[in-house]
This record gives C-alpha cells, sequence and structure tokens, in this order.
C-alpha cells in the first residue's frame, strides 16, 4: 500500500489568541479528536489545541496501532465498541485513507486458566455487543497457520483462544493528521511547539494557561497529555492515580507473506501483528520501573524475540530493524480516567496507559461532548476521576494484557 | 541497556532480579483521614526527577533496600 499522503495535510502556524472558549493541552490523538468533535458534533470552533513538540509527535505516534474492544468488563467493551464503530467510519468522514485495515485478533490460551479467561471474555463481549468467538485450535490453526500450537515444544500448548472479529489496525499518523486537519478547517487553531508552563487561576477555579508563547484565558481547560500529564495536573492542584511508565516495540524486516490477523498471547507477554510494508510489528507489557526516560533495551528486545519466537518460529528467520519507546500514563485499573476533577474548568482525558490509540475517537466524541453539556456522558461515567475515592474502579484484565 | 542496581548487600545485579516498591509520600495539605487513605491507596506524586524508592531483592537477599533514582535518566544517584 502507498504510504504517501495523497494531497498536502498542511497545518497552519496562526499567532496566539489571547482568549478561547476551550483550551485544549496536548496535541496527541485524544487532545485533536476532543477539538475534531468539538467542531464538528457541536460547533464549538474557538479552540486552541497546544502541542510542547509537534502533534502526534509523542504516543500517538509511538504506538502499535490496534484498535478493538475485547475487553473483560461491560463498561469497557460498550466504550471501545463505540470507538470501533467510529473508527471504521473515520475515513469516509475526513475524506483521508487511514489504512484502516478489518484484521481480526486471536487471542491465545495455553492453560486451562487461559481457556477460561478467553471464554469469559468472549461471553462479556457478546453480551455488550462486540464479536468475539470462542475458538478451538483447528480454528486457531485455519485462521493462522504460522502459529505453532506445540509451542515451546509443549511448555505453551495452543489450547484455544478468543477471536475479535472486527478487530483492526490503522496508520496512526494518519489519524492525527486527519482529525487535525478536520478540526482546523472549521477554526480550531492547532499551536505546535506551544509549552504550558503554568495555569491561572481565579479562586478555585482554572481560568487559563501560561505559555512559553504568552498567557491565554480560556473559559474550559482540557488536559490531554500522555505520560507527562502529572507536570500538568499537579499545577492545579490535581492528584491523579497516575504513574508513568516505559513501553517499549520493535519491528522486523518485511515478512514476504501476508499475516492477517493480530496475535496476542497473555502468558507469553507478547503481541505481533504485520504493518503495510509488510514488517512484523511486535510489542509486550510496560518497564517495571516508573520512568519518563524513552531509553530502548536490549533485555527487551532480547526476552520479547525469544517469547513472540517460540509461538510464531517463522519469525526467526526475519532481522529487528528499530525499536523504540513511549512513555505511559497507566492508571492502576488499567481504564481511562475521563472528566471532571474537582477543580472547576479543569478537565482530563489521561490514564491512556498502553491502550490509547483505539480510544481516540470514542474518547474524542465523549468528552467534546462533556465540554459542550457540562454533563458527564453515560459512556464514560464509569471512568471518573472520582471512581477511585468512590471505591468503584474499573479493573479491567482485559487491558492488562498491554495493547 | 537495561537498569543495573546496586544492592548494599549483594552488590551490582539486573532489574530483573528486584521488585519495584513506592515510598507513599501523601501531601501534608490533605487533612482529613479518608482523603489521606484515598490517597495512600491510588494517587501518586510521579515525579520526574530525583525519588527514593524502595526495591525488593526478590531474587537475592530477600531484602527492602531503598535507594535514590533519577525519573527522567533512570538513573541512580
Amino acid at each position: 500500500m502507498n504510504e504517501q499522503p495523497e494531497g498536502e495535510i498542511s497545518l497552519s502556524w496562526p499567532d496566539l489568541g489571547k482568549t478561547y472558549d476551550v483550551v485544549i493541552i496536548g496535541g496527541g490523538g485524544h487532545g485533536l479528536s476532543t477539538a475534531y468533535h468539538l467542531a464538528t458534533r457541536h460547533n464549538i470552533t474557538n479552540v486552541a489545541v497546544l502541542e510542547q513538540g509537534y502533534i502526534g509527535g509523542g504516543n500517538s505516534g509511538r504506538n502499535t496501532t490496534i484498535i478493538r474492544a475485547n475487553y473483560g468488563i461491560p463498561e469497557s467493551v460498550r466504550f471501545y465498541q463505540r470507538s470501533i464503530d467510529l473508527y471504521e467510519r473515520l475515513e469516509d468522514e475526513t475524506g483521508r485513507q487511514l489504512m484502516h485495515e478489518i484484521k481480526g485478533l486471536l487471542w491465545l490460551a495455553h492453560t486451562e486458566a487461559g481457556v477460561r479467561r478467553e471464554r469469559a471474555r468472549a461471553a462479556v463481549n457478546q453480551a455488550f455487543g462486540s464479536e468475539t468467538e470462542f475458538v478451538t485450535p483447528e480454528d486457531v490453526a485455519r485462521i493462522c497457520p504460522e502459529v505453532d500450537l506445540d509451542a515451546g515444544n509443549g511448555r505453551f500448548p495452543v489450547m484455544g483462544g478468543s477471536y475479535h472479529v472486527r478487530a483492526a489496525t490503522a496508520r496512526h499518523d494518519r489519524v492525527v493528521w486527519a482529525l487535525a486537519e478536520g478540526a482546523q478547517q472549521r477554526g480550531v487553531e492547532i499551536h505546535q511547539r506551544t509549552e504550558v508552563t503554568g495555569l491561572q487561576t481565579n479562586g478555585d477555579r482554572v481560568v487559563g494557561v501560561e505559555t512559553n508563547r504568552g498567557p491565554i484565558s480560556a473559559g474550559t481547560v482540557l488536559c490531554a497529555v500522555g505520560g507527562h500529564v502529572t507536570t500538568i495536573a499537579s499545577m492545579a492542584g490535581v492528584r491523579l492515580p497516575i504513574r508513568t511508565h516505559p513501553l517499549q516495540a520493535f519491528v522486523t524486516n518485511r515478512y514476504a507473506n501476508s499475516f492477517k490477523p493480530i496475535v496476542a498471547s497473555t502468558d507469553l507477554l507478547f503481541y505481533a501483528s504485520q504493518t503495510a510494508r509488510g514488517q512484523m510489528l511486535i510489542g509486550a507489557e510496560i518497564d517495571p520501573q516508573p520512568s519518563y526516560s524513552n531509553r530502548s533495551g536490549h533485555e527487551f528486545l532480547s526476552s520479547c524475540s525469544h517469547r513472540a519466537i517460540t509461538l510464531l518460529p517463522f519469525l526467526r528467520d526475519l532481522r529487528i530493524l528499530r525499536q523504540w519507546t513511549g512513555v505511559c500514563d497507566m492508571s492502576p485499573d488499567y481504564s481511562p480516567v475521563m472528566g471532571f476533577t474537582g477543580v472547576d474548568g479543569f478537565l482530563v482525558t489521561t490514564g491512556w496507559g498502553t491502550w490509547g490509540f483505539k480510544g481516540i475517537p470514542a474518547g474524542g466524541e465523549q468528552m467534546a461532548e462533556l465540554i459542550a453539556t457540562g454533563e458527564t456522558p453515560d459512556l464514560i461515567e464509569p471512568f471518573s476521576l472520582n471512581r477511585f475515592a468512590d471505591d468503584r474502579t474499573k479493573a479491567d484484565r482485559g487491558s492488562a494484557g498491554t495493547h | 541497556m537495561s537498569l543495573r542496581i546496586t544492592c548494599p548487600h549483594c552488590g551490582e545485579r539486573s532489574l530483573e532480579e528486584y521488585v519495584h516498591g513506592e515510598v507513599f509520600d501523601v501531601p501534608g495539605t490533605i487533612a482529613d483521614a479518608d482523603s489521606r487513605d484515598i490517597d495512600r491507596a491510588y494517587m501518586h506524586n510521579n515525579t520526574m526527577g530525583e525519588v527514593t524508592e524502595a526495591w525488593f531483592h526478590l531474587y537475592g537477599c530477600r531484602r527492602w533496600v531503598y535507594l535514590r533514582r533519577d525519573t527522567a535518566t533512570d538513573e541512580f544517584i
């Protein structure tokens, strides 16, 4: 597939205004999606998106581009299924080719406990509107012949799995660019290389931001920052349940055959898919220590490739082309944190950890509705920050599978 | 290269031998007991810069060691 953009996407570099209805801190997927949906769904266009680097230069350009909704709890299945639905329409809506491709996702079980987990996943998904079916080892062999059913000489036998029919991938940069372009066309201003250095307050209320290009007044400030969210939230005095952890991934050189589905294994702690270039893209779990360092390590490459080769022996013949790291805003229950913060005028969309890319359309749509109406939409009410104080966390083992 | 952690009892070992533990630090501005409990249970300073951490040397001496690390660079101080 041709990776060149068909037609230039040009972002303007406007002068910074003095006041906006909404200021969004962070020009990644969630910030831009919120701006896009404010403009397209609510006709709110006096909006500035502030990005300290360049748009999509953080985790939006570092993730492994997987779109899925096969989560383990009803609230998550509903939310991410909404995102799947919106992603499937996003190319038509934006008029941009996002290289969105429905691939299906095989999540494999190597133990009796794993079989129970994947059966439960399929049942919860079906009950709440997402297409996932339990599959036998024979089905696995048919869907993905490359899987070694006797992986690791029988140490990790494939005993079954779940097949999530509408799982997909899309080109992450293009998603960011399409949302930025759509927002800008309707009047939203996107300010790159604009760093927030402080928040302006009036009493208990946040009323604007200080930037390296001058102060701005804002009706509402939304913090849509990824790994560095705590820096901004602490300016408002908001305590977050977030720890920042590095997440590493790598791609190989081109695999000559077509590798259709996304394959994941909780026990082997990795997942793999094929990019449009034919490269095999492999990811795993976060680094165990909280850190803001995006240094990549050989230990990760070595241990992750070993696990990947155990299940997909053909990977042995490929070479690792490059690896990279992003720093992830991890929440304790593996669910996002969206909405009000207890400080008037200051909202967050965070806790996107290692699962943010798939949530971009629905996260932006719902946050835009929250900003426009002043009410938390039902779909994201379970993910409010006050769930921690209220002791109703949304622990979801379905996202602990990492991607 | 992954982290190397110097245990005062065992010497320099790889990160994989340790379990990371956080040293909790509830801000003094949070006054009432319930709020302090919630903060301790869920909230994090998530500092970018120097922090004090506890590491349990699981595959070594099986003791907790307290070390300073810069989370911006991953260097121990």
